[in-house]
């Protein structure tokens, strides 16, 4: 999962890219990827229902944390286990700015952002001298002890009751829950942008540098600490703000909503929608969302009783982390990818090409 | 002063079942230079079958004895199918293969038996000693827990120290080349280990569930606990498992019994942070030099 055989400055550059001509500059492609997803969403949006267009919001949200666990784990080789809390201390923020000021919507979105990855620069310090595992086991601590303060600071979080945010006036006529949804969709919009543009610059590469090998990184003049610190600072960041838009979208923040099965959950929705990969993010966003809803309808049809379908889904995530890891360690965008590239080779009758990349096989990790 | 030493008391023994996890962690990290996230999953796991047996009419120790038995399956069993594909994989695969099963576990063992209110039954009395005329916090089910912790390591050691095949154990442990060369058959020797490991983890879910609301998710922060006291120990060390548990577990009692439970497990991750910063390798492993 960490170390991908081809060079990854290749690979980056899909092969329908060369033919439908976008621009070189990654800037501008980003920017057009952006302007074409925008307008995809506004289509969708403005066809659903209500409650619909509540669900593509949560698949937004879901996006921007996957992504910055995806950038984190595929990109810098960093594993975190606690992106559930770290989305807590984002809506926690997020809640109790709106509850005792009256700032500026962006600004209070802003601070939790900003909060959430100083949290983070803080767990990535100690975590630089720590390989996965144990990087791993820290940050469950973290997933299963930063919940608990709430109960603990009632006063302060409110306890199970939690806190109530306020929804931002949607301007002139538009729909509220449209504007929530739109507000969500811009984020991860932006969010996936800026992590793109984040991947190509010298950051960049130094992350990919640091997660093949530290110390060749630091031979050639990469502060190895600072990379993985600010890695873990950029993700964090990405988890609280979805979890400021968590705390938006159903108006309400309790410790509940932050069970280590979220904590794992995002894990298994990045590790199947390819670690490291920004488009295959919405795949394990859509599954995160929907799933929930499927196994209710499953245990629905097979008569399994009421308390068993959030089992269900717990599962299923169990599933997705195992049988991707032995099967498509890079998920569904890496196996769609392999799948690409094999038809294209194919097309080209090139045998040599053709055997290279079948001995290559799914371990494309 | 009660209250001081009940808090001592308890973080005795809740430090034996820490070092039971942390032993089990050490034996899969001794093996597979691994942490298995689903060391406690596995063991919750055999003891909601144990449960099942139980209420089945079979007698509490054969129900004992066979979940500790289906605990050491379970690990040969984890080993062969799922971590031994993944060798020669980064290293953060296995990793997150683990924590996939520690969550299928959970969400079986919540299919299968739901949240069944009915707690586990304790082997002995869990009410508190009278010493003199007070009433303390350590009751014959603590005793019983010592009693078998100290069986425990004194076994793993003299398994490690004493045998043939604790000496094979060690050799494809600390250099899995040259006793494969040697004739040690790694493979197994690996097997073996995360059955052991296995069986342990199914013993400290028999004695942690009596304690613990029983839910598929009670061995959840006996994991970390025991995460904590092998890291501070020392990952290579079955002692250091042992003094870990104990350091943890009276950290933890004493964290919980001043400062309030909802704190502990961000006790343990002080403690973590503290025992990396001082003393990356734990207390003790031999610290490992760089290769570069």
């Amino acid at each position: 999962m960490s170390s991908p055989p081809t060079p990854p400055e290749a690979a980056v550059v899909p092969t329908w890219a060369r033919w439908v001509r976008l621009p070189r500059q990654p800037m501008l492609r980003h920017l057009v990827f952006a302007a074409a997803a925008a307008g995809g969403f506004y289509l969708l949006t403005s066809n659903l229902s209500a409650y619909n267009d509540f669900q593509v919001g949560e698949i937004a949200l879901y996006a921007v944390a996957l992504a910055g666990l995806s950038v984190l784990t595929g990109m810098n080789g960093q594993i975190s286990l606690g992106h559930g809390a770290l989305m807590a201390v984002g809506a926690y923020t997020f809640a109790l700015l709106a509850t005792h000021t009256s700032i500026n919507f962006v600004l209070e979105l802003a601070i939790a952002v900003g909060l959430t990855a100083v949290i983070g620069a803080v767990i990535g310090v100690p975590a630089n001298r720590l390989k996965g595992p144990y990087l791993a086991g820290m940050t469950l601590i973290l997933a299963l002890g930063l919940p608990l303060l709430g109960d603990k600071y009632q006063s302060v979080f409110g306890g199970d009751q939690g806190l109530s945010t306020i929804p931002p006036t949607a301007p002139g006529t538009i729909n509220p829950e449209e504007w929530l949804t739109w507000i969500e969709i811009i984020g991860a919009i932006v969010t996936l942008v800026l992590l793109a543009n984040l991947l190509r610059s010298r950051f960049g590469r130094s992350f990919r540098a640091v997660r093949d090998d530290e110390i060749a990184a630091s031979l050639a003049g990469i502060h190895v600490a600072r990379t993985k610190v600010v890695a873990f600072a950029v993700s964090a960041g990405c988890a609280g703000l979805a979890g400021a838009f968590l705390a938006l979208s159903t108006g309400v923040v309790t410790p509940g909503e932050f069970p280590l099965t979220l904590s794992i959950g995002i894990l298994a929705g990045m590790v199947l929608g390819g670690a490291g990969s920004l488009m295959g993010v919405w795949w394990g966003a859509i599954v995160l969302v929907y799933l929930p809803e499927w196994s209710t309808s499953f245990s629905g049809t097979f008569n399994l009783g009421a308390g068993v379908s959030a089992y269900l889904a717990i599962i299923v995530f169990g599933l997705v982390l195992i049988v991707v890891m032995l099967a498509v360690p890079n998920g569904v965008q890496g196996g769609l990818r392999w799948l690409l590239r094999w038809a294209m080779l194919r097309l080209r009758r090139s045998p040599p090409a053709v055997a290279e990349l079948q001995s290559e096989g799914h371990s494309v990790s | 002063m009660t209250l001081f030493i009940d808090v001592t008391l308890n973080g005795f023994v809740i430090g034996m079942i820490f070092a039971i996890v942390a032993l089990g962690l050490v034996l899969i990290y001794r093996a597979t230079r691994m942490i298995n996230f689903a060391q406690g999953a596995m063991g919750m796991f055999t003891t909601f079958l144990a449960f099942s047996l139980l209420n089945r009419g079979v007698g509490y120790w054969l129900a004992f004895v066979l979940a500790i038995l289906i605990g050491f399956l379970l690990g040969a069993i984890v080993e062969l199918l799922l971590i031994r594909p993944l060798q020669g994989k980064p290293e953060l695969n296995p990793v997150i293969v683990t924590i996939g099963l520690l969550i299928a576990l959970e969400g079986l063992a919540g299919v299968i038996w739901g949240n069944s209110g009915r707690g586990f039954p304790a082997a002995f009395s869990q009410s508190g000693l009278t010493v003199g005329h007070t009433k303390v916090a350590f009751s014959h089910f603590d005793v019983f827990i010592l009693v078998v912790v100290f069986a425990l390591m004194l076994g793993v050691l003299v398994l490690f120290r004493a045998t043939n095949l604790g000496l094979r154990m060690r050799a494809a442990a600390f250099a899995p080349e040259m006793a494969r060369l040697l004739g040690v058959r790694v493979g197994r020797i690996l097997t073996l280990g995360w059955a052991l490991a296995g069986a342990a983890g199914a013993l400290a879910g028999l004695l942690v569930a009596p304690t613990s609301s029983f839910n598929p998710y009670f061995m959840d922060l006996f994991l970390i606990y025991g995460f904590t006291a092998a890291v501070v120990g020392g990952l290579d060390s079955p002692i250091g498992a042992l003094v870990g548990g104990l350091i943890t577990g009276l950290c933890i009692s004493f964290v919980g019994g001043y400062l309030g439970s909802s704190l502990e497990p961000l006790g343990a991750l002080a403690l973590l942070m503290v025992a990396l910063m001082a003393r990356p390798e734990g207390i003790f492993s031999r610290p490992a030099a760089r290769r570069v």
